[in-house]
């Protein structure tokens, strides 16, 4: 759609002014071609969104080929956390844990209108998005997304991945919640991004 | 106990009734009424208040003291044997005036009846009502449900605790009308509680006397397990 | 705990395995002329040594658990005594937003909550919602809405097919299972455009009509797909393993399953014959042919059996109602309820205020209440409504089958050991979605 190509469809130039060197570059190239091509999914499934989620992983969509078939239910050997689903409080300190429990590299995949942004469920029970508990990379949209359009997304983080640097320190810190309110980003900011979209709230929050 | 048993058909008391049929042509009032309500009107007398026929449905208003024994006597008579309750719930009317009422769904398998019995709680008073798990096992978890979402005791049932809810709920009792949708609390405030569940203290203390393991965790944590914090999930 | 007595003729297709699926003892030494020696009888299984009993924790993050089931476990040895159940880790608050949605509105809730039966929580609450509006619906839409349900149980009963298989070890059939279901997608999104979440129902009448070709592809659909019924059933109904692993566990007496609420095939299997089907009829079931199963021993062997051959009654109900669809209007013909054309609705003044006041305000029903239950692939599902007149209930209620399933999971994992625990909770097909709401 539209002319311009998509940021990431871009080749990931090699910048002749950085100081990072041949070596290095390779390496970044073969570490998170290894990373990209084989991220061991941690699918946390709780509704519709996971039954879709075993329908890609299933022979007509096939997430083999991606290298995740191998789905690693115990968090210390997944790379990518996949919440397919709504998440209510009560699950909220669950995917946390989860989340910590994780080692090194990983990413995060919400998948679906819930686990986004608490989709069509706007009440008092479900998180308004887990980002707001843990940080995404990827946000796939959907109610739930189709097959296709999760793996979509996979191929966005995969190129996310790929645009990795090694020297790049920042990228592996661990989220670090508030040891008293177990936020980790303001509150503020968590009020802001659960209010309800559209005409309640914010008229001119779009521009129009 | 092991089977093999011997297979109960549901209409086995009733052989000659005419075959059920999908209903049709529903009216909104009137229509045939359930014998059953006939029957109770003449052993219970003055506690069952009111039978309507709403959409072919046979609603007995019953007086909230006479609950339990009206209940085990639809289960208990051979005449009746409403064996299979299906579900207990409560509604809450927009019209904060009315009372709520407890509704309790029975269905006799052998007679092939369904009847629906309803109970009115004032609101001025604490919302107490007989539970009816001695009668039916199904009880336990719908009435934990109906607890947890509107607030009403349900005296005699074994382990009322809320269930979908964490126990340390602070909010009240969502289905309540003056609860509202989005909660009490700001998102930020309601994570926050959410959050504050201490994942060592996630169990009851009935469960950690399982394995003796309440000597296995660290000091402060038994004293703050002593003093009454819970996840309480 | 006693072992099951009960013949079944097991073609054994592991070799070296006895007639309760444990591995034969087989002497080192034969006898010197290579005749067999009698095989010593293996030696009765020894209580585990008394000691402490342990504490485990199952969830509510775990493959086996069907989602985001919590089950805390007191372990002697490896026999479960007491199993605490935790459950609302998906609560969503429905009951709550069905108070602030018209009732068209909360079709697409309805999907969310039974998440493979999507197709038929729609059919269940229009059904329901009818009976509280007082409308009949068309014979085209009752025979629609039968084949919609018959679909929707069998790819409720695939999931449940495939999710068990790989609980108690089988992996393959779970792709099988998968494939098939991909084919009944094929058809729900040619229908009403979407997978999994179809909000196919208006009240009143669907979300639209079937197009050209669906009948032909639904046909097709009930030619091929038996073959994969019989493969999986092939594979695993006389199977030494899966024998060996099903029968004896989680057993519920006739009394027990009735008195704890169990619904669905959990009933069926013990030998209660009660499907909502036959006893309350509705979209004139009654007037279809076909068998409902009743399993004898309450275990989870015969849940097994019970749901198989449900799929292949849902196949000869398909069969029938592809024969019998008759032509007509699909929606009720009420202004009151149904949208007009958009050709009218453009043109006329009458029925741009129909048009107006459905869609902004919603059908109101008269003052009343309603209780539809349906035989879900689950159980018995009903929708709960209760009226005041304006366009959104007060009450929305929904009686959950896999909820009250569950309730029981305590009195039937005890006494068996750990590895039973994820087979028996897989037998009953639950849903948490539909548990939590």
């Amino acid at each position: 759609m539209g002319l311009t190509p998509r940021p990431e469809h871009r080749v990931v130039e090699y910048d002749p002014s950085s100081q990072e060197g041949w070596v290095a570059t390779r390496l970044d190239f073969l570490v998170n071609w290894g990373r990209a091509n084989s991220l061991w999914p941690m699918p946390f499934g709780t509704a519709c969104c996971a039954i879709e989620f075993m329908a890609t992983a299933a022979s007509r969509f096939d997430l083999a080929r991606f290298g995740m078939e191998r789905m690693s239910f115990s968090p210390r050997q997944a790379d990518v956390l996949i919440c397919a689903g709504r998440v209510p409080f009560k699950l909220a300190p669950v995917i946390r844990r989860i989340w910590q429990q994780m080692a090194q590299p990983k990413w995060a995949i919400s998948m679906g209108a819930c686990a986004s942004s608490g989709g069509m469920f706007d009440n008092y029970a479900v998180v308004q998005g887990i980002d707001t508990i843990i940080p995404v990379d990827v946000y796939v949209p959907g109610c739930p997304p189709r097959p296709e359009g999760l793996m979509y997304g996979i191929m966005m983080l995969q190129e996310k991945v790929k645009r990795e640097r090694m020297n790049d320190a920042t990228l592996r810190n661990e989220m670090e919640p508030d040891p008293k309110s177990q936020l980790w980003i303001p509150a503020p900011t968590i009020d802001e991004l659960s209010e309800p979209f559209g005409n309640s709230v914010h008229q001119t929050r779009s521009g129009l | 106990m092991t089977g093999p048993f011997p297979i109960e058909y549901a209409g086995s008391a009733s052989k000659d009734a005419p075959a059920p049929a999908t209903p049709r042509n529903v009216p909104n009032r009137g229509g045939a009424v359930n014998p059953s309500a006939a029957d109770l009107r003449t052993r219970f007398g003055a506690s069952i208040r009111r039978v309507d026929v709403v959409w072919g449905e046979t609603n007995v208003y019953v007086a909230p003291e006479a609950v339990l024994d009206i209940i085990r006597w639809l289960h208990d008579d051979p005449s009746q044997r409403y064996d299979y309750l299906s579900d207990v719930t409560a509604v809450e009317y927009r019209d904060l005036e009315q009372p709520i009422e407890v509704v309790w769904h029975l269905r006799s398998l052998p007679y092939r009846r369904f009847l629906r019995v309803k109970a009115q709680l004032t609101k001025n008073r604490p919302l107490e009502i007989p539970s009816v798990w001695s009668i039916y096992k199904s009880a336990d978890w719908l009435e934990r449900e109906c607890f947890d979402m509107f607030g009403i005791m349900f005296v005699g049932h074994p382990d009322l605790r809320r269930i979908l809810m964490w126990e340390q709920y602070r909010e009240g009792f969502p289905l309540r009308k003056d609860f509202p949708l989005r909660g009490r609390f700001s998102r930020a405030e309601q994570l926050r509680q959410a959050l504050a569940a201490n994942p060592e203290a996630r169990y009851s203390m009935e469960e950690l006397s399982i394995a003796d393991a309440f000597e296995d965790l660290p000091t402060e944590m038994r004293q703050r397990l002593r003093s009454g914090e819970r996840t309480g999930e | 705990m006693a072992t099951q007595k009960r013949t079944v003729e097991v073609a054994l297709s592991t070799t070296g395995l006895d007639a309760e699926g444990r591995p034969q003892r087989v002497p080192l030494v034969t006898a010197n002329d290579g005749a067999a020696v009698a095989v010593e009888a293996p030696p009765a299984i020894e209580p585990d040594l008394a000691g402490e009993h342990m504490l485990i924790n199952i969830g509510p993050q775990h493959p086996a658990t069907h989602g985001v089931l919590r089950l805390v476990l007191e372990l002697d040895g490896e026999t479960v005594v007491r199993c605490i159940p935790h459950v609302g880790y998906l609560h969503c608050g429905f009951e709550k937003i069905g108070e602030y949605r018209q009732y068209n509105q909360i079709i697409p809730w309805t999907d969310r909550e039974d998440y493979l039966n999507s197709i038929g929580n729609n059919c269940a609450f229009s059904l329901g919602a009818e009976r509280l509006f007082g409308v009949d619906i068309t014979p085209r839409c009752t025979v629609l809405r039968v084949m919609a349900m018959e679909l929707s149980r069998i790819i409720s009963h695939l999931v449940w097919l495939g999710t068990t298989c790989i609980d108690i070890g089988a992996f393959t059939p779970f792709l099988w299972s998968f494939q098939e279901r991909e084919n009944v997608y094929n058809l729900l999104e040619g229908w009403v455009g979407a997978r999994l979440t179809t909000s196919a129902t208006r009240v009143g009448g669907m979300a639209a009509d079937i197009p050209d070709g669906w009948i032909e592809g639904l046909r097709n659909f009930i030619r091929t797909f038996p073959k994969t019924i019989d493969e999986i059933d092939r594979m695993l109904t006389k199977n030494g393993i899966w024998v060996g692993r099903t029968v004896g566990l989680g057993i519920m007496s006739p009394e027990e399953a009735v008195n704890w609420g169990l619904s669905g095939p959990m009933v069926r299997a013990s030998g209660v014959a009660y499907d909502v089907r036959k006893d309350f009829p509705y979209l004139d079931y009654e007037t279809y042919d076909f068998d409902v199963p009743v399993g004898t021993n309450g275990d989870v062997y015969d849940r097994y059996l019970v749901r198989m051959e449900e799929i292949r009654q849902s196949v000869r109900i398909l069969a029938q109602a592809v024969d019998r669809l008759p032509d007509g209007p699909v929606n009720v013909d009420d202004p009151r309820l149904i949208l007009p054309p958009k050709s009218k609705a453009t043109s006329e003044m009458e029925s741009m205020i129909h048009h107006f006041k459905v869609v902004m305000e919603g059908p109101r029903p008269p003052l009343g209440e309603a209780y539809v239950a349906v035989e879900s692939p689950k159980g018995e599902k009903g929708y709960y409504m209760v009226s005041d007149g304006t366009s959104k209930p007060v009450r929305w209620r929904i009686r959950p089958p896999s909820f009250v399933n569950l309730s029981a999971i305590p009195k039937m994992v005890e006494g068996h050991l750990l590895s039973d625990v994820i087979a028996i909770n897989a037998s009953i097909d639950i849903v948490m979605g539909e548990i939590d709401r």
